[in-house]
């Protein structure tokens, strides 16, 4: 029990229950789809990007699990004003703490918020759920239209 | 009569369960609980010991040595046919081949049978409730040849409609394709009368046999369907084993699945001719240790009885359904009238992955997704379900620790 409640943290519940940023913003200029077939989870992410590539809006839509429901919701917050450079840096981060061999406490550090997904390491098989947002994301801003899959 | 001993009939599943060596493992610290028999079922030790036994003592290629050891091995491997010809009742053993699973019969069906019958415009007919083995084959071969898949209804409560299965087929319609049960439901199908629609039109039936074997006796000449398949791994035997049951006259007319070694009877380069069935059918070495653990298999359930497995598992389907129906945010998926071993349900406002993840976590193994039936999912409107799914070492102490859990998900969500 104490090791599901590490997983199903408050935080991550919360954001499952009322996901933020759950929406297109009306003047969003990439888009991708991402999809674990497998699992039924589904998500549509919308940047809008503006001329130095940089985040100004974000928002996605979509159904899934509470892990990929409150990691697409925790990203929209934590992406917003970051380059694709930056974005990307987070997203490695995150990797590392979901799914990597071992973070060092510096790097956690910079996660902030998202560190509460660190939980996701005990069930390997939900490392998808948490990252499938964060490949959406970036196939959006890398505009290849490709859809994203993490399986 | 308290949980842990409950009996019935004499089926004394505490002794049972100490057949299985798993069962006596711990998953994340709590004893295992063991709810995904309809995926693939746990192996008794008298099946772990027929293999061992085998390669320890008997073991070499078949129908090829002439000395002893082979012979025995070939013998073993017959007897093993023979076993799969008597559990379902079968006319004779050249009727059985076997396969790597049900879905490699289906496919050999589908190739063999289906490439040669089906022409451009003629028809398919399989049911809403498919596992993607009794789809995707259809649609391959539909692809090859110009045929159409057509799709009989459910109701909401995932029974078969008759009247639309019957006036779907049509004067086109080559076979029909149907599961014995279903994986996602639990919904036995009518297929006694299925196979008499559909022959009254002259239409063949195959049957998907793969969650109704392990859990009910099924008889091929009393359902009177042309094809049946199952898989072994499902019957409490090995993996990479299963077989086909076809009439004999079918499979006489059938050409060759694949071609190699002992499916033939002569080969030179102008011409082979090939053997006899079901060898036409069996290219290249066998899974010879498969058979025979899948013989061994078949002894375990014979030994207990496929009646009272079917009774217990009843019994715990019911108690296990209203434990469940107990909890107000379950909504159980499938409640057709004639229903065994299956549990499907969703938990209101919480995705079945959370829910396996959650179960994982109180060592409670059940399946969470779509089982493989995506257009089953689309037609109930789900993207996903929860399963647990009964064997026949489960008691009721298994339910109950399914129902805990089940109540933790809920506290964490709500």
């Amino acid at each position: 029990m104490s090791d599901l409640r590490e997983l199903y943290q408050t935080t991550i519940l919360d954001h499952n229950k009322k996901p933020r940023n759950f929406c297109k913003p009306e003047d969003s200029n990439r888009e991708a789809n991402g999809s674990n077939p497998l699992c039924g989870d589904k998500v549509t992410v919308y940047v809008t990007l503006d001329d130095d590539g940089v985040v100004q809006e974000i928002g996605f839509q979509g159904s899934g699990c509470a892990i990929s429901t409150a990691s697409a919701s925790m990203m929209t917050q934590a992406v917003k004003g970051k380059t694709l450079n930056e974005v990307i840096e987070v997203f490695d981060r995150f990797h590392e703490l979901v799914a990597g061999p071992s973070a060092s406490e510096n790097d956690l550090g910079a996660l902030g918020k998202l560190r509460v997904f660190g939980g996701v390491r005990e069930y390997p098989m939900r490392v998808k759920c948490a990252t499938l947002p964060w490949h959406t994301l970036r196939s959006a801003m890398w505009g290849d239209g490709d859809v994203a899959k993490t399986e | 009569m308290s949980a842990a001993t409950a009996t019935l009939g004499g089926f004394e599943v505490e002794r049972i369960r100490k057949d299985f060596p798993i069962l006596s493992r711990t998953m994340r610290g709590r004893p295992l609980v063991y709810l995904d028999s309809a995926a693939s079922a746990q192996k008794p030790q008298a099946v772990l010991d027929a293999i061992a036994d085998l390669y320890s003592n008997h073991y070499a290629n078949i129908h090829r040595g002439l000395y002893e050891l082979s012979e025995t091995t070939t013998r073993l491997h017959e007897e093993a046919r023979g076993k799969v010809q008597e559990l379902l009742h079968a006319a004779e053993p050249r009727e059985i081949v076997f396969t790597r699973n049900a879905t490699e019969a289906i496919n050999l069906v589908a190739q063999s049978y289906g490439r040669r019958q089906l022409r451009a415009g003629d028809e398919i007919l399989i049911t809403c409730m498919e596992h993607h083995a009794n789809i995707v084959p259809w649609q391959i071969v539909c692809e090859e040849t110009g045929a159409r898949l057509r799709v009989a209804p459910i109701s909401d409560a995932g029974e078969l409609l008759m009247d639309e299965l019957e006036a779907t087929i049509g004067p086109r319609t080559r076979l029909v394709a149907v599961a014995h049960v279903s994986n996602v439901l639990g919904t036995v199908n009518p297929v006694r009368r299925i196979v008499e629609i559909a022959h009254a039109r002259g239409v063949p039936v195959l049957v998907d046999g793969a969650q109704a074997v392990p859990r009910r006796s099924v008889d091929v000449r009393e359902l009177d369907c042309d094809f049946y398949v199952f898989s072994g791994h499902k019957l409490y035997g090995p993996t990479g084993i299963g077989a086909l049951y076809a009439r004999a006259e079918l499979l006489e007319a059938m050409p060759p699945y694949q071609g190699g070694g002992e499916m033939i009877s002569s080969v030179s380069f102008e011409k082979t001719t090939y053997n006899e069935i079901p060898y036409k059918f069996e290219a290249g070495t066998p899974d010879i240790a498969g058979a025979v653990g899948l013989a061994a298999a078949i002894d375990y359930v014979k030994e207990i009885g496929l009646d009272r497995i079917a009774a217990h598992e009843e019994s715990l389907l019911a108690y296990g359904t209203e434990l469940l129906s107990r909890i107000p945010s379950v909504r159980l998926i499938g409640t057709a009238r004639e229903k065994t071993g299956v549990l499907s349900f969703v938990v209101e406002g919480v995705h079945p992955h959370d829910i396996g993840t959650i179960l994982d976590g109180e060592g409670i193994a059940i399946r969470a997704g779509h089982h493989c039936a995506q257009p089953l999912m689309d037609r109930l409107g789900l993207p996903a379900t929860a399963r647990a799914s009964l064997g026949l070492y489960n008691d009721r102490n298994d339910l109950a620790r399914l129902a805990e859990g089940i109540r933790k998900v809920t506290e964490i969500f709500h």
